[in-house]
């Protein structure tokens, strides 16, 4: 689904004395089938943002569209269940929201409240468990009895089971040991080839945005302050240290190497490996690349 | 040179009795101004092991010794006294209404005098640069500045040890470079012994001496540089290197020659140019 908003403020507290605007006048497109990375500072605004992609939030002012969904100020949205069902957002610590006695019915939780047919969802629920990499045999356990990792996956599948096309999600490695980040960031890699979602990730990792997004969008105090490319974005040191925001490591290092030795190096998306490659060669003396 | 502040002698730990073990057999010591961090995969143990070092949880085997004192029951309100923990969450360990308050908490339950009380709420507030935050109510902070109040709550209760379990998890990379700051100038002016839990790889490239957890057994004990030279290992048991170290070895898999095993970009860059300079 496309999502526009056109001129979106939101206002926490509106006309009362505590008012506080969270979110100012953004204007942004994120087509159908992409993969966004949102990054900020806490405070920045992002997860008002998100809050509005599903009418947990109705801005104060402009217009949310998502898909041929609208949201405004003046209207209230009637069909905001549908929306709801298109639209999953994955929390922050998304374990913490795990209730139910067992896995499998935890997953059925949204489904069954969207309406959905018994023997679809057991459907949902196999398919939803695989898709997170859980073994079958884990359905019938109870969550709480699992690691970190594990129930961060069956939350995960929770909302998978619901079958958005718009997937949010909000540091949905915070916590997780190296392994368990990389992980759950691949799984997140082709869930949204495989399903063809709009995948929104909302991160403090750079890194992560640029191996993962193929658009970034940079926010600062409520507002958007630039977008576009990881290529494109990432290098901008200057802009970015404005907002006290580092470019990722490896555009770092490769600014280190620039001061040091005449060299046109820059940053086109090369691996580790491949950077090392054009270190070999410059500092051997083949200075042009 | 500090002496052996805690010691964790064949110490194994369970949650139940039917339960497996989470920790099993483990040995280390840390020295009184040591800084240590100790990494694994999440369930490796880690946090079980902060919590028995102050009492929080006690072991069905082996003995916990703090300041050469065993951790039971009866030493254990002496313990707390000797140690300090800062947890993850920064929203889940405030008391006060205020920041003073809050740093006060841990003084008052301790019955400290007033006068000095006011002299170590000073102290410890400036140690965090939050000395002008005193009267301000801790929900209304970032993230960065209530893990520094928290950090100056244990200060004030002049600890000889530290824990931070995983204290910059929840932070932006503000938040966790200001803790860091913080520490480094905490460690510089106390001597205490400072154990950081964590999956940041770039904060254990700063520390003494790293432990290595893995499924509740200690995997190695060694120098963040050693650690970090067993990469395939490493990934292996679900941790990883950090970027300069993985550049580097790519580096000298190409057969360029690198004398130390580069942690920082200025140490890989200078093995860069002595490199260049050679050619």
């Amino acid at each position: 689904m496309d999502i526009s908003f056109k001129n979106v403020s939101y206002t926490y507290q509106l006309n009362t004395p505590f008012e506080h605007k969270a979110i100012e006048d953004m204007s942004f497109n994120i087509p159908s089938g992409s993969f966004v990375a949102i990054v900020g500072h806490t405070g920045s605004g992002k997860s008002t943002l998100i809050q509005h992609l599903n009418g947990l939030l109705q801005p104060t002012a402009g217009e949310v569209a998502i898909g041929s969904y609208r949201l405004t100020a003046e209207k209230k949205l009637k069909d905001l269940k549908e929306l709801r069902s298109k639209v999953g957002i994955v929390f922050q610590y998304p374990e913490h929201q795990l209730f139910e006695e067992t896995v499998a019915k935890d997953i059925a939780f949204g489904p069954l409240n969207f309406g959905v047919e018994q023997q679809e969802i057991e459907k949902r629920t196999a398919e939803a468990l695989k898709a997170v990499q859980l073994p079958e045999g884990m359905l019938e356990r109870s969550p709480f009895e699992l690691s970190g990792g594990q129930m961060r996956r069956v939350a995960i599948a929770g909302v998978l089971a619901v079958q958005p096309e718009v997937l949010i999600l909000d540091e949905p490695t915070a916590g997780l040991d190296p392994r368990g980040q990389k992980d759950m960031m691949e799984m997140f890699k082709r869930l949204h080839k495989q399903e063809g979602l709009t995948t929104i990730l909302v991160t403090h990792s750079m890194e992560d945005a640029l191996v993962y997004a193929d658009h970034v969008m940079i926010m600062d105090h409520g507002r958007k302050y630039m977008e576009g490319s990881p290529q494109e974005v990432f290098v901008k040191k200057e802009e970015l240290k404005r907002v006290d925001l580092d470019v990722p490591e490896i555009i770092q290092f490769i600014f280190k190497v620039r001061e040091m030795f005449p060299t046109d190096l820059n940053y086109h998306g090369q691996t580790i490996p491949e950077l090392a490659e054009e270190l070999g060669r410059i500092t051997r003396g083949d200075i042009h690349e | 040179m500090g002496y052996n502040f805690i010691e964790f002698k064949n110490v194994s730990f369970r949650y139940g009795e039917n339960m497996p073990w989470v920790l099993e057999n483990v040995s280390f010591q840390i020295k009184s101004d040591e800084w240590i961090a100790i990494i694994g995969h999440n369930g490796s143990g880690k946090s079980t092991i902060a919590k028995l070092m102050n009492g929080l949880l006690s072991p069905q085997k082996g003995t916990i010794l703090i300041d050469g004192m065993e951790v039971n029951e009866d030493t254990i309100w002496e313990i707390r006294k000797k140690i300090g923990m800062v947890f993850q969450n920064p929203d889940n360990q405030f008391v006060g209404t205020t920041v003073q308050d809050d740093v006060a908490f841990g003084m008052e339950n301790r019955g400290v005098p007033r006068q000095e009380m006011l002299k170590r709420l000073e102290d410890s507030l400036s140690a965090v640069g939050m000395q002008d935050y005193e009267l301000r109510e801790p929900h209304r902070l970032s993230g960065g500045q209530k893990q520094r109040v928290a950090i100056a709550g244990v200060l004030a209760i002049s600890p000889q040890a530290i824990i931070l379990d995983e204290a910059t998890a929840m932070l932006d990379p503000n938040g966790r470079k200001e803790i860091m700051d913080t520490i480094r100038s905490v460690k510089k002016k106390h001597p205490l012994s400072l154990i950081t839990i964590t999956h940041d790889l770039n904060e254990v490239t700063l520390v003494d001496r790293v432990i290595v957890m893995n499924k509740g057994k200690v995997w190695l004990e060694a120098s963040p540089r050693q650690v970090f030279s067993r990469k395939k290992e490493l990934l292996e048991i679900g941790l990883d290197i950090p970027f300069i170290a993985k550049l580097a070895g790519h580096l000298s898999q190409q057969g360029m020659p690198l004398k130390n095993e580069p942690l920082s970009h200025e140490e890989l860059l200078e093995e860069l140019w002595t490199y260049h300079s050679k050619m």
